[in-house]
């Protein structure tokens, strides 16, 4: 081996090291114990496909599907939105608007398991802050993570605070937009509307994208804000009224490691796995005719 | 350039008028809770729950903060975090510049492919990996140590590899390849002549690393089972189930609680927003 060639191995190799013993390999043994039923204690035991003709009858795991699948239809296209709206305010040439930038990106900055508690505090159906605002306009808020149909609403409410995130891609995007084509466009008579549709949004597009996929994969793997604000003081309580926040990545938790039901969360994990993968691979196709990648048509 | 620079001198005021309306509104919206957290963590408990809700404290509770610190042992909590946060961020940046000049400044065969496996491996969902390293870490004997959530940091972060790599790119080789003919080896080139031209970039990841570390909660959940050797951020819901299971649920205790949970990465955000503007944009330009 030519001494460059070795010497380029050893300096990548902690990551090669490290990408076989905690990527490959778990993968791996992760699709096999798929195939069994395992607990911490006793060997795994081969059941053959049992594990995904259990899952594809277990209403739970239809149940943490709608839930996920509700949260992510609702959320992303919201946080995509909000967060461009605010990158579109603050792409303005007028002075003092890092204040505000730095007050919508903090908020995503932060600790999640303390803003699930702020969070929880704020959405207290007697004495939090939403519903004596509601009160204020003469609305009785609902009890919202206490009740069924409120609880997943109100996760996308507070994920929306978090978006300061997507926010500033857009306006990285956005102040990377020529203003010559800008103006080229505005002497060719078109209005702010047509300007934004027919110049900022192509040109902007790759990153929504991004945006997107984040978003969806995020969304996706929901998890912390379930796990705290929705468990009661019960270890294994975790998921909301009628299991209304049992999402699919807290559900594999619960397997895994409150119940050790090894092999069923890893046929859980492995669905999920696919579904990201599926989910991500079409909102990329879907999108790829429609984004505009400079220096050639995709 | 939302054309506001256009038109007449009044439709132009009117128009930056309706723009920092619309933003103290949205500005309003985002800063109320953080308000309102503070607001509750100096009241006193009756207070809390009084209606009307009075914003202002009439004496402000300060000992509603030195209670969330000894409900539970928080000093305690804020050591493990350092114990874990420290070692994590010298082991990541470290073990991610090597890789990332190996990635760099090097050519041999079957290296792009390796890159791109690396940058494949950053969109995987950790829960097809979780439950085998759980299994590994648990027959290690590494459950309830800090082992599990240190060591992955020797082995490089393919975010940071990705980040660094493309900021050493940037840096001319004529140095090296004078180092290299004095006979330096390729170690000490990486230390004493990459990794000081790289401080802005390794300040990103060791940020950003500190942000991951220090806020993780799925980690220790995993693999902390005592009490006693929780973080931080797993001491605070370890709070909020201890006050939420009492009688009267002590909100001003857990709002204090969380806002000193947060206070480090507000300090850090402002002394270094630059870095987290970056490192996300970054990420965005993959």
């Amino acid at each position: 081996m030519k001494a460059e060639h070795k010497q380029g191995w050893l300096f990548v190799s902690p990551w090669v090291i490290g990408f076989v013993l905690l990527t490959a390999g778990p993968m791996v043994y992760s699709l096999y114990l798929s195939f069994t039923a395992s607990s911490l204690l006793s060997p795994p035991q081969w059941v053959g496909l049992e594990n995904y003709r259990r899952m594809f009858g277990d209403p739970i795991f239809y149940r943490s599907l709608g839930n996920t699948a509700y949260y992510a239809v609702l959320g992303v296209p919201l946080g995509m939105v909000l967060s461009l709206g605010l990158a579109l305010l603050l792409d303005a040439p007028v002075r003092g608007l890092g204040f505000f930038r730095t007050l919508f990106f903090l908020p995503s900055v932060t600790n999640t398991v303390a803003l699930s508690i702020l969070w929880l505090w704020l959405l207290n159906p007697e004495f939090g802050l939403i519903n004596l605002a509601l009160a204020r306009f003469g609305l009785e808020g609902p009890l919202w993570l206490q009740d069924e149909t409120w609880a997943k609403p109100a996760l996308v409410l507070m994920s929306l605070w978090t978006v300061g995130g997507q926010m500033i891609i857009c306006l990285a995007a956005l102040q990377g937009v020529p203003p010559e084509l800008k103006e080229a466009a505005a002497i060719d008579g078109a209005g702010p509307v047509r300007r934004f549709f027919a110049v900022t949004l192509p040109l902007i597009s790759p990153a929504l994208l991004f945006n997107l996929i984040m978003g969806l994969v995020g969304a996706l793997q929901v998890f912390t804000q379930a796990f705290v604000m929705t468990g009661g003081v019960q270890p294994g309580s975790e998921g909301g009224p009628n299991q209304s926040t049992l999402f699919i990545v807290l559900y594999i938790y619960k397997k895994a490691f409150q119940e050790y039901d090894m092999g069923y969360a890893s046929a859980l994990a492995w669905a999920l796995f696919l579904i990201i993968t599926v989910c991500t691979w079409i909102a990329w196709r879907v999108s790829k005719s429609r984004v505009h990648y400079e220096g050639g048509s995709a | 350039m939302n054309g506001l620079s256009h038109g007449s001198a009044p439709a132009r005021v009117l128009r930056i008028g309706t723009l920092y309306l619309v933003l103290l509104g949205l500005g309003a919206l985002f800063a109320t809770p953080v308000a309102w957290m503070l607001s509750s963590s100096l009241h006193t408990l009756p207070d809390v729950f009084a209606q009307p809700y009075r914003w202002l404290p009439a004496v402000l509770q300060w000992e509603n903060y030195v209670r969330a610190v000894t409900i539970l042992p928080v000093p305690l909590f804020l050591w493990n975090t350092i114990v874990i946060t420290v070692p994590v961020m010298a082991a990541t940046a470290l073990s991610s510049a090597l890789v990332a000049y190996g990635f760099a400044r090097f050519r041999f065969p079957g290296r792009d492919l390796l890159f791109s496996l690396c940058l494949a491996t950053m969109m995987l969902p950790g829960q097809v990996t979780m439950i085998p390293l759980y299994i590994l870490f648990a027959r290690l004997g590494w459950v309830d140590t800090y082992l599990p959530l240190i060591v992955p940091a020797l082995f490089g972060s393919p975010f940071y590899i990705f980040l660094l790599r493309q900021f050493f790119l940037t840096i001319p080789k004529d140095s090296e390849e004078a180092a290299l003919i004095d006979g330096a080896s390729r170690l000490r080139i990486w230390w004493s002549i990459i990794l000081p031209q790289a401080r802005p970039a390794l300040a990103t990841v060791l940020i950003f690393t500190f942000i991951g570390t220090w806020n993780d909660f799925f980690g220790p959940l995993l693999y902390l089972n005592s009490p006693e050797k929780a973080t931080l951020t797993l001491g605070l819901n370890l709070m909020k189930t201890q006050v939420l299971g009492s009688g009267v649920v002590e909100w001003n205790v857990l709002m204090a609680g969380s806002l000193l949970v947060l206070l480090p990465n507000v300090v850090l955000f402002f002394l270094a927003q630059q870095h987290f503007i970056k490192g996300i944009s970054m990420g965005a330009s993959k």
